[in-house]
């Protein structure tokens, strides 16, 4: 693992702080990626300080897809051969009824979360593809097991980011490339801070770690905390007829 | 806005409890707007390990500061770390221990941040010989009360720097720090245990000896009377040598216990005289008069932080700390404390002794030279009645209580034992002439002024 690195897309997110924390521990060099230029300095140091990996802080801003194969190619320049995988931990949640009444947020919320994630992850998979090595691990969310009127714009995109990463792991599998959808339940990070009525909330570190495990060992889909595969195992077979009544 | 969630909060005894508008920002911009944004006066809180309620603000806005600890940089040469005031000091230790750095002090848990640390300006088992935490951070930045970042230290801002060590969150927001560790070469401490059949004993142990160790404290039964009155087992020690540490251990990375957690409150009466009698028996029993163990930081420096939640132990209704001092030439005074605890039979689980030093420069910071004595009082009926008892019997002889561990302290008695509490109410005017820092205990206290919501508590 000396001289290979990984990029943390998102990496202001708690989540993403873990996970590389945990990845600098392993001895990973990184590269954190974050529209807040500011804070992701400091993270990089605090990773930096933490655990003597190498790491170095880019910008990133999901929204600007056109500038998105120029963020590539500085991490590619930046590992060279050593890039061994991404992990996009960003993604975007915004008040639902809020969207309702403004498109913009609506469309953010499907930019950022599905149409971002897919335009900056297909020039990961090219390139892992071409060297037939390499992984990619994305954060999506059991939120985008079933729509629910509580949040169905950012459920839907996650949605859409999970068929992504089916089909992107179909397609990648025969050149020995892994990709890892996590789907976290309920999460202790600054989006869901405050928020009422959330149960069985999950430490950041904890999910950070299982992300890792999760990537470094090329999953295919994971939960964290594990048991939320089951709730939603029975969440998803409760008919619509009968779902479509409740208050979720 | 900053989102911001209604919790009831209290500090790690539980008591008392209130409701405060929590806001917990990741990054400093997100603390600067809630500053700027919030309703009704604020306090930073960290880890809540204060007993009392110094970092709860009934009817105001607290500000958790535990997710802006990053660690933003170190220098090897010097051990100076410069981080957030969010980081903690086991995540310090964690850190740090296995490259040969410790902390110049550390209390008796580890679970407290840098912010709280400065804030309550704390002292470990080493007071006697090197004094506070303040003494080892070269500089700070502050978030003024008006917003501004001011960076301050013993010679910029010195003003500011010394309100703020010991100011109990009342200055502004502590954003960050530059510490001084202390390079070791092994974690281990090599320690004598000395038994003392009475409090005069142990005193004069600790007058005659207390020198020769870096590291000094003393468990104390209190429910021991008579000839016995203040028992104790002095626990003293040095930093161990490469040569004292065991064959084949890592001299830097002793064996991590697994932490025990205390699952549930416990019923209140399963700590009761009688229980607690036979502990402090057992303490005493376990602990022979031996020389140079050597003990691995986490024993010796935090025992009680091997059980996570602890404080469940005294059930729901929460317990009291108590911390007082009293200066060498009272040592009377400290001998009534334990005749009044003995009499009223409010078992202390622990309560630990300590010689300190000599006062540093911090305005409202509570270690001074004297004996001090810290204990718990579980939840009862006349819980304040007692405390106040203690509180009177304190000041009587002159004597001073700690913040960290108060919740009931009188404003008459607070001026008189801080008798530098206008110079730090100047710095206060001017930094914060409308006071959008005050917490439930700076307006208990009189520290600052009561607000509306305050009446009748
Ligand atoms: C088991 C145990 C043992 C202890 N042993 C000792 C001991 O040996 N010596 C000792 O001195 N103390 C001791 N303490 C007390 C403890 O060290 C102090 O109460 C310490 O301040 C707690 O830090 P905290 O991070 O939990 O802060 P909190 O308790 O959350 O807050 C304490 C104060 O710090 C302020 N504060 C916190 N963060 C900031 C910030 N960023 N900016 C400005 N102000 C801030 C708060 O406003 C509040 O006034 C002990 C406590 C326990 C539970
Ligand atoms: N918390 C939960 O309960 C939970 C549950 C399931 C899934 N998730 C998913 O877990 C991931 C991490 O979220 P979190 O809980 O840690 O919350 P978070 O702190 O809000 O993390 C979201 C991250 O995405 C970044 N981001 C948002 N919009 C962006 C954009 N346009 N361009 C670049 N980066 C952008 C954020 O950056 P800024 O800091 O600059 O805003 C932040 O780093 C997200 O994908 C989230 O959907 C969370």
């Amino acid at each position: 693992m000396a001289n290979e690195g990984i990029v943390i897309l998102g990496a202001t997110s708690a989540i993403a702080r873990a996970a590389a924390i945990e990845l600098g521990l392993r001895g990973y060099g990184l590269i954190l990626a974050s529209r807040d230029i500011e804070e992701n300095q400091a993270l990089a140091s605090d990773v930096a300080v933490r655990t003597g990996a190498n790491v170095a802080a880019l910008p990133f801003e999901a929204e600007d897809m056109p500038g998105h194969a120029a963020f590539f190619a500085r991490c590619r320049d930046h590992f060279g051969d050593g890039l061994a995988g991404v992990i996009l931990c960003f993604g975007y949640l915004d008040d639902q009824k809020t969207a309702q009444q403004d498109f913009k947020i609506a469309r953010r919320t499907i930019d950022v979360n599905y149409t971002g994630a897919v335009s900056i992850l297909e020039l990961f998979a090219a390139h892992f593809e071409e060297r037939k090595k390499g992984f990619i691990c994305a954060v999506s969310s059991v939120a985008g097991d079933r729509g629910r009127q509580s949040n169905y714009f950012y459920g839907s995109a996650k949605a859409g980011l999970t068929a992504y990463l089916q089909g992107l792991r179909n397609r990648l599998f025969k050149s020995g490339v892994t990709v890892t959808t996590v789907k976290p339940g309920f999460v202790d990070t600054k989006m869901t801070f405050g928020k009422p009525n959330l149960m069985l909330v999950a430490p950041a570190e904890k999910a950070g770690k299982d992300i890792v495990k999760a990537a470094l060992k090329g999953k295919d889909v994971v939960y964290t905390p594990w048991f939320w595969r089951y709730i939603m195992l029975i969440i998803q077979h409760v008919p619509e007829t009968i779902f479509k009544r409740l208050k979720l | 806005m900053e989102p911001f969630a209604i919790q009831k909060l209290s500090g790690w005894g539980r008591w008392p409890v209130e409701e405060c508008r929590v806001y917990r920002p990741e990054k400093r911009r997100a603390a600067c707007d809630i500053l700027r944004t919030c309703e009704g006066p604020l306090i930073a809180r960290g880890l809540g390990r204060s007993y009392g309620d110094a970092a709860v603000n009934g009817g105001g806005s607290v500000l958790d500061y535990t997710r802006l600890n990053r660690m933003l940089a170190f220098d090897s040469d010097t051990g100076v770390l410069e981080c957030e005031a969010g980081v903690s000091l086991a995540e310090i230790l964690d850190v740090f221990v296995p490259r040969g750095f410790f902390l110049p002090v550390l209390p008796g848990t580890k679970f407290v941040t840098v912010g709280g640390a400065i804030a309550n300006d704390i002292h470990g088992k080493n007071h006697h010989v090197d004094g506070t935490f303040s003494r080892y951070v070269d500089q700070l930045t502050l978030l003024t009360p008006a917003g501004e970042t001011l960076t301050c230290s013993p010679a910029e801002n010195s003003g500011v720097f010394w309100a703020t060590a010991g100011g109990i969150g009342l200055t502004g927001l502590i954003l960050s720090a530059r510490l001084r560790l202390r390079p070791i070469q092994t974690a281990y401490v090599k320690a004598d245990y000395v038994r003392a059949s009475n409090i005069d004993e142990a005193l004069a142990v600790m007058n005659r000896s207390d020198e020769r160790y870096t590291y000094s404290v003393g468990w104390v039964d209190c429910l021991s009377k008579g000839a016995r009155l203040g028992r104790s087992v002095l626990m003293r020690a040095n930093l161990a040598a490469p040569g004292d540490v065991p064959h084949g251990a890592d001299p830097l990375r002793p064996r991590k216990k697994r932490a025990k957690t205390v699952p549930l409150d416990f019923p209140a009466f399963v700590l009761n005289p009688l229980s607690i009698k036979a502990f402090n028996s057992l303490l005493y029993a376990v602990y022979p008069s031996v020389e140079g163990k050597i003990v691995d930081f986490d024993t010796y420096f935090c025992p009680l932080d091997s059980i996570g939640h602890w404080n469940r132990m005294y059930g729901k209704n929460g317990f009291a700390q108590f911390q007082a001092t009293f200066p060498y030439s009272e040592r009377g005074g400290l001998v009534a404390l334990l005749e009044l605890i003995g009499k009223s039979s409010c078992a202390s689980f622990l309560a630990v002794l300590k010689r300190m030093g000599a006062q540093g420069p911090g305005m409202l910071s509570y270690p001074s030279e004297g004996y001090t004595i810290t204990l718990d009082i579980p939840m009862r009926r006349n819980l304040v009645e007692i405390l106040r008892k203690m509180e009177l019997l304190v000041l009587e002889h002159g004597g001073r209580m700690y913040a960290a561990k108060d919740a009931t302290a009188l404003p008459e008695s607070f001026a008189a034992m801080y008798p530098r509490l206008d110079e730090f109410r100047e710095v206060k005017a001017r930094l914060d002439p409308d006071n959008r820092f005050s917490s439930t205990q700076s307006r208990r206290l009189g520290i600052t002024p009561a607000r509306e919501d305050d009446h009748g508590k």
